[in-house]
């Protein structure tokens, strides 16, 4: 008699590990550069697409983008070196990011015609797609130092727009799958657990168990809390406050990267369906506050489960909307707790 | 007024009129294509507007415009086809829906910071959505709402005439436009308009002008969902057919995207960029699937680089950069014959004004104010001192209610603000200056000193709105200029505020805290990083506020000043009250001496 709710159970905590990496990511961004970054889900739907491309033998659209971004890095670096009236750094500025796009073109059109093993293919799109991280952080962000927070937000709704708008050049609106990482399946009383299922649940929980362990007992990983924390004492004691955001920016599109390759052999993958994706994220996210990972990464999880359950027993039609009514709840505890007044002040 | 200025006053007139005349003609020139174009221009510009108001002015973003152009274009539409209801009203109806959907979505998100906002508005145009595409049997679910399916939709009537067309739409669309920009650009000038704009200089500054910023917000927030309803609904009945899309996610983006291309501080940039924005997105729609080979909404694209290209290189937007290149208007005259503002009604010139009994604050294991007593009586300077982290700042934050004290009780005039919050203790009479700069820079100085008049003032939403508040602006333009002239700085009130150095600009702080008739003025630290002769212009400026019955609190590190000044002092050490007494008696007080100094090797 236990047989729905556990089979909703496990299929919503499948969802919920994936929403759970998602709003690891935003809490990860936001704690240390105060970005919101709307675009998070896109970069499941590039890296999922990307091994779409990789086993059809064709070059994946995302090179292009990694390969403009960087011509747009090296532009950019070359423009501030000549703002410091330094022309011959300004040529080496430009040069670096030139050929580490050559290196990664070359590297990804061979790797397209070779037939890689399945995991290299994977581990290869999980790799370009993260590439977009410090482009992203580079090329967007880090041209405006001191731009309000709603100046990024805006900014980053037009990364979603862009790549969403890319995804659909290079892909076109069909649903893409790609295979399991292995098949099979185990038997959990009446729940048949696949083996994509399982490899989820293990690379989720790794994630997680590795991202605790970095930011709670490594130097790096204190170094970017610290910079969360506090940006000018960060700098003060040489924390680089660029280097911090570059590296939250990356590890929350990695993030986003493994979630896109781990649900899609699962679920398919569409140009805009990692919006929806990164938007439950969100949902976590702020059950979280935007800053608490632990209480982030269970609300996620929730957000999975009871978007199972309410399509079983309330409405399948509607389970999007109870997920997102959720927040309402969430953010009217928050609304009532006693508050001083400098602490809901921007 | 110079030559310069007359050509900016005949330019921007010049061009006002050409738009008009553009408006006044298309109807009868423009063909139906053209027409239809206009209109959807104009429906956008409206929700455009709010989010001028809501985004440009407040400092708000909303990702979910569109869900309130739904609700109100739903609920017009079902109303009047299916209940029968007069089509006029249920445009009203639809807007007042919108109104309190937004009330309680800004109930719960606008006391958080501002990324909750714009996160619930998202997720809240989901919902709509859903809502809307889900529920068949009333909205008619994906495929629409409308006589296209069964659902006929009454025509909008004036004196028996059915509006039907392009051109008579024409009329109502840009009408609504024009009145609600000339309302909006009444608003902006108003009192009220000046609550929201203080927004801007952080809400710890509005709040100590009295501005309630909770309201102040949600005001805002209110105003834009009822412009994005009133588009809605006139959507309704030109289209006399709705769909689910109207209120999705793109289409919220999309007003995103053309308020930032016109200017996110300017209502003419709403319009413009409405214009801008939907003629683009025409073009882009014919062009944009010939590149890719293949049809779709590839328009987006071009859309998120124009997003990011603009905030990057041209953050104001359009307008306002054209809008520089053109000469300056002249400013707005001030009439220093209008008569004063009202006068605090009861003040007495002895007595306890604050008063400090046993307050305590800690910060987790922090106790930053402990026990904390003293009193400020009326007509006094008080200085308040310690070494770096005795607590002064956190005294200061308990006193006006930035921060909550965990025990104890102040009140002030009689009246305990214990648990008041900031806005409410100002109205009290308490004015403060700040440590850290909250001027508004682009504004000039009269306008930032006209901020401190909030709570002087009385003129209301409506009355700004209608420019029914003439005659107290007036009012409080003079005494926002005889406050320029009490701090010296009133030969040149329309210079910009981040044209003045570090010691006139604490003076025009000053000058705004002084614009309120306030009972106590707290100056937090006004000394610090001034040179000798700024030191010595506040201080003489402190006596003159003496001699004018001004009671002040004064937190201080230079003890100089305070030793100058001050009747009484206070000092602070570890979050105790250390000593108290005149600066005579303090500075020979010998664990005073050990705080600054530190123990004497023995």
């Amino acid at each position: 008699m236990f047989d729905i709710p556990l089979i909703l159970f496990f299929e919503g905590l499948t969802n919920g590990a994936i929403y759970a990496l998602m709003a690891l990511g935003i809490v990860v961004l936001y704690s240390v550069t105060g970005v919101i970054n709307v675009a998070q889900g896109e970069f499941v739907m590039l890296s999922a697409l990307t091994v779409a491309s990789f086993r059809e033998g064709s070059v994946p659209g995302t090179v292009y983008i990694v390969v403009a971004g960087l011509v747009l890095w090296a532009f950019y670096d070359a423009i501030s070196r000549l703002r410091e009236r330094r022309p011959g750094r300004a040529l080496l500025a430009a040069v670096v990011p030139l050929a580490v796009a050559a290196a990664i073109y070359l590297i990804v059109v061979a790797a397209s015609r070779a037939e890689l093993p399945y995991l290299a293919q994977i581990l290869l799109a999980v790799l370009l797609t993260t590439a977009l991280g410090p482009i992203a952080y580079r090329v967007i962000i880090q041209p405006l130092p001191r731009a309000s927070a709603l100046v990024f937000l805006i900014m980053t709704i037009g990364l979603h727009l862009a790549l969403t708008g890319l995804g659909l050049a290079f892909w076109g609106p069909q649903p893409y799958t790609i295979p399991p990482f292995q098949g099979g399946s185990v038997r959990f009383g009446a729940v048949f657990l696949e083996g994509q299922d399982l490899w989820l649940f293990g690379i989720s929980a790794a994630l997680l168990l590795g991202l605790w362990f970095f930011f709670g007992r490594t130097l790096p990983g204190k170094a970017l809390r610290a910079a969360a924390v506090n940006r000018l004492g960060a700098r003060l004691s040489g924390i680089s406050v660029v280097r911090a955001g570059s590296v939250a920016f990356t590890l929350s599109v990695f993030l986003s990267a493994v979630a896109g390759v781990l649900i899609t052999p699962i679920t398919k993958m569409v140009y805009d369906f990692g919006f929806l994706l990164g938007l439950k994220g969100f949902v976590g996210a702020i059950i979280g506050g935007l800053t608490n990972p632990a209480i982030a990464v269970l609300g996620a999880v929730f957000v999975g489960i009871a978007e199972q359950f309410s399509a079983f027993y309330i409405s399948s039609a509607y389970k999007d909307v109870l997920v997102f009514l959720l927040i309402i709840p969430v953010l009217l505890v928050r609304s009532l707790q006693h508050l001083d007044f400098e602490e809901h002040v921007e | 007024m110079s030559a310069a200025m007359r050509a900016g006053v005949w330019l921007r007139g010049g061009l006002f009129v050409a738009f008009i005349a553009l408006l006044i003609a298309l109807p009868f020139t423009a063909g139906a294509f053209e027409l239809r174009l206009a209109n959807v221009i104009g429906m956008h510009a409206l929700v455009a507007l709010g989010l001028v108001l809501l985004t440009g002015y407040a400092g708000l973003a909303s990702l979910g415009q569109a869900a309130f152009v739904g609700s109100g274009a739903y609920t017009a539409a079902i109303l009047a086809s299916s209940y029968g209801l007069n089509p006029w009203l249920s445009i009203l109806a639809g807007m007042a829906l919108s109104v309190v959907l937004a009330w309680l979505i800004g109930l719960v998100t606008l006391r958080l910071k501002g990324h909750f906002l714009a996160l619930a508005t998202l997720a809240w145009g989901l919902v709509i959505t859903g809502v809307l595409r889900n529920w068949m049997s009333v909205t008619g679910g994906n495929t629409g709402f409308g006589s296209a399916t069964g659902n006929r939709i009454p025509p909008l009537t004036i004196f028996g005439h059915e509006l039907s067309g392009d051109r008579d739409y024409f009329i109502l669309v840009w009408g609504c436009v024009l009145l609600a920009l000339w309302l909006l650009t009444n608003l902006m000038r108003s009192r009220t308009g000046r609550a929201i704009l203080s927004l801007r200089s952080g809400s710890v500054a509005a709040a100590s002008f009295g501005v309630d910023v909770q309201r102040m917000k949600m005001l805002a927030f209110l105003l834009a969902a009822l412009l994005a309803s009133l588009s809605g609904g006139l959507h309704t009945y030109r289209e006399l057919f709705i769909v689910p899309g109207l209120a999705g996610i793109n289409a919220s983006i999309d007003y995103l995207i053309m308020t930032v291309i016109g200017g996110l501080s300017s209502l003419w940039g709403a319009v413009a960029g409405a214009g801008i924005f939907i003629l683009l997105k025409e073009q882009l729609q014919q062009v944009m699937p010939r590149f890719v080979g293949r049809s779709g909404n590839y328009e987006i694209i071009a859309f998120g680089f124009i997003l990011i290209l603009v905030l990057q290189y041209a953050r104001r937007g359009l307008v306002p950069m054209l809008d520089s290149l053109l000469p300056p208007l002249p400013p707005r005259p001030i009439r220093p014959q209008a008569p004063p503002l009202p006068e605090r009604a009861t003040r007495a010139t002895q007595g306890t004004l604050l008063e400090l009994s046993h307050v305590t604050r800690s910060f987790g294991g922090l106790t930053a104010v402990n026990d904390l007593s003293f009193t400020v009586e009326r007509g006094e300077i008080v200085g308040l001192i310690g070494p770096n982290g005795a607590g002064k700042t956190t005294a200061f934050n308990l006193v006006t209610g930035v921060l909550d004290i965990d025990s104890g009780a102040i009140s002030f005039a009689g009246v305990p603000i214990t648990r008041l919050p900031p806005h409410r203790i100002a109205r009290l009479g308490l004015a403060r200056t700040f440590q850290h700069l909250n001027l508004n820079p682009g504004m000039s100085l009269i306008e930032n000193v006209a901020l401190g008049a909030y709570s002087r003032t009385r003129a209301g939403l409506l009355a700004g709105m209608l420019g029914l508040d003439r005659a107290e602006e007036d009012s409080t333009r003079a005494e926002a200029l005889r406050n320029l002239h009490r701090v010296g700085l009133g030969d040149d009130p329309f210079a910009r505020a981040d044209s003045l150095p570090l010691g006139k600009a604490r003076l025009l702080e000053v000058a705004r805290a002084l614009i309120a008739d306030p009972e106590l003025l707290l100056l937090d630290e006004p000394a610090a990083g001034l040179r000798r002769h700024e030191k010595e212009e506040l201080k003489a400026l402190i006596l003159r506020l003496k001699a004018d019955g001004v009671t002040v609190l004064l937190v201080e590190h230079d003890m100089d000043v305070v030793m100058d000044l001050a009747d009484r002092v206070v000092v602070m050490n570890h979050g105790n009250k250390l000593a108290e007494g005149s600066p005579a008696e303090v500075r020979r007080h010998p664990g005073v001496i050990e705080a600054y100094l530190g123990r004497e090797v023995a």
